[in-house]
């Protein structure tokens, strides 16, 4: 953040989000604290991290890194410079082979270095009219290499209303970021029923689940 | 000195939420006066954005209210049941609709502006829709849609409109139609809220909206519409005209809030958003004023106006 030109881009992308979206958090089960937590959300756009890294304090703000493909993010210069410098996301590759590094190390790495991160457990944008795809194994993972750290359950409401996959001009639209309360791998919890029970965390925060089955 | 004649007002009334707020509301139990100083506390924004706005002129005054319809636009977007195929109408009506429609205000293009929604958004939003070919709930999509550009730009915008009025012997001050207009319209809430309050026991539709009573109506309607006879001397009308016209302009605002209430208990939301922290949303504070200000605007124009 050091630089004045990544600062300024970075601020004027998350004035550009709320005006559009005059997003409001509502942190039902924490608190805006300084703390190190690793976010979980519910993936439906290009704009979710955006979202979440502009409800959050400035201070907590500088300190989280999302966490996102490197093919997408490194296709193009522009890409490259919002994402390494401006939002510092932590480049994955999602198709892992023996010679690049493990995803879960670089975030593993990452959290010891002192940032949290916005992760996105479904591993792809939900174009479908599920509320949520079946979490991938990545999630476990992270919670089984730290399992000191709080995950915080996060529902980005609407976004995807705004800025459906494929559109470019995005429609304002009113957007609510709800923070659910943490959790943690239990000790004896397998992948299976850890990825249930998060996923099951992540939907008892969306404000209207019952009645978005329309 | 209108606005220091409001600020005024708004002191007195600050310094008796805070009286009450003392007396019987200290951890902020009670929710009638805790609600009753979020009101006073939006007034004052009010106030000072149309200060503001003033120093800009009447170009200010326009950008204002576009804000407001943009607010207001999107608050009621986000309750209704559009679908991806909308996208490319929805865009329309925020980032060009809303443009031309202020930018035909600014213009004075009276001929176009008051058709230019009802008619030609109207017909050419359906199109746009129409193009992607999803007919799931069609007809509903497209009302909707053009509903709330009926609400939040066509309506809002004739409160800008009356800036332009060219009523002969009132150059200059036609920004005062618009302070009367906000000023009588949201007295009439807070008085009918009062005396509801004090007197209310006949409920008027209480399946809409519960804390509306006839006693309240009664006696909100008729000491709003007194005060905005007695703000005669601030607009082009005499006592007796000014009194006729706050009667209207109150009772159109009561139903306006009414039909907004049947919008929102359709919708299952008890508020239109949350844009000023715990008042509601944007449509709460104008929903009185949309209903209002066409009517008033024509009666205006057709009464006293030369163009």
């Amino acid at each position: 953040m050091g630089q004045p030109l990544t600062s300024f881009v970075g601020t004027a992308i998350v004035f550009f989000a709320r005006a559009i979206t005059a997003v409001r958090a509502l942190w039902q089960g924490i608190e805006p604290t300084p703390g190190q937590r690793v976010y979980f959300a519910n993936h439906s756009s290009h704009g979710d991290f955006i979202l979440v890294w502009a409800v959050l304090p400035p201070r907590l703000r500088a300190e989280t890194r999302p966490v996102a493909g490197a093919d997408y993010w490194l296709a193009s210069a522009v890409r490259r410079f919002l994402g390494r410098d401006v939002f510092r996301a932590v480049l994955i590759t999602r198709k892992p082979s023996r010679d690049s590094e493990n995803p879960i190390d670089q975030m593993s790495t990452t959290l010891d270095a002192g940032s949290s991160l916005i992760v996105f457990p479904e591993g792809t944008r939900n174009t479908t009219d599920e509320p949520l795809l079946p979490f991938k194994g990545g999630l476990y993972h992270l919670a089984k290499a730290r399992p000191q750290i709080d995950l915080v359950p996060v529902w980005i409401e609407n976004l995807n209303r705004v800025m459906p996959k494929g559109e470019i001009v995005p429609i304002p639209l009113i957007c609510t970021v709800t923070f659910g309360a943490p959790l943690h791998l239990r000790p004896d919890e397998d992948k299976a029923a850890f990825l249930l029970r998060a996923e099951a965390a992540l939907l008892a925060v969306a404000p209207h689940a019952a009645e978005n089955g329309s | 000195m209108l606005l220091a004649g409001i600020a005024a007002l708004l002191i007195i009334a600050s310094f008796i939420g805070y009286l009450l707020q003392l007396r019987f509301s200290p951890q902020g139990g009670n929710a009638a006066i805790e609600n009753l100083n979020a009101r006073i506390q939006a007034w004052w924004v009010m106030t000072f954005c149309l200060g503001i706005a003033l120093i800009g002129g009447s170009t200010g005054v326009i950008i204002l209210f576009a804000l407001c319809s943009f607010a207001a636009l999107r608050e009621f977007l986000t309750l209704t049941d559009t679908r991806r195929a909308d996208h490319w109408a929805l865009a329309a009506a925020f980032f060009v609709v809303l443009p031309v429609q202020y930018g035909l205000v600014w213009a004075e293009w009276y001929g176009l502006y008051s058709i230019f929604i009802p008619v030609y958004a109207f017909l050419l939003m359906p199109i746009v829709s129409a193009l992607r070919a999803d007919t799931d709930r069609f007809l509903m999509r497209i009302a909707e849609t053009q509903w709330a550009l009926m609400l939040c730009v066509f309506c809002v915008s004739h409160v800008a409109a009356l800036l332009l009025l060219d009523i002969p012997g009132y150059e200059g001050r036609n920004v005062l139609l618009i302070a009367f207009l906000v000023l009588v319209v949201q007295l009439s809430d807070v008085l009918q809220y009062v005396w509801g309050k004090l007197l209310g026991r006949h409920k008027i539709a209480p399946g809409l909206s519960p804390s509306k009573t006839w006693e309240g109506f009664i006696g909100g309607t008729l000491t709003a519409t007194l005060i905005g006879a007695a703000l005669w001397w601030i607009t082009p009308f005499n006592p007796l005209q000014a009194a006729y016209l706050s009667f209207i302009i109150v009772i159109m605002g009561f139903f306006g809030g009414l039909v907004l209430s049947a919008v929102k208990r359709d919708r299952g939301v008890k508020d239109w958003g949350h844009l000023i922290a715990g008042h509601g949303g944007f449509i709460d504070r104008l929903d009185s004023v949309i209903f209002s200000a066409p009517v008033f605007f024509h009666l205006v124009r057709y009464g006293w106006s030369l163009s």
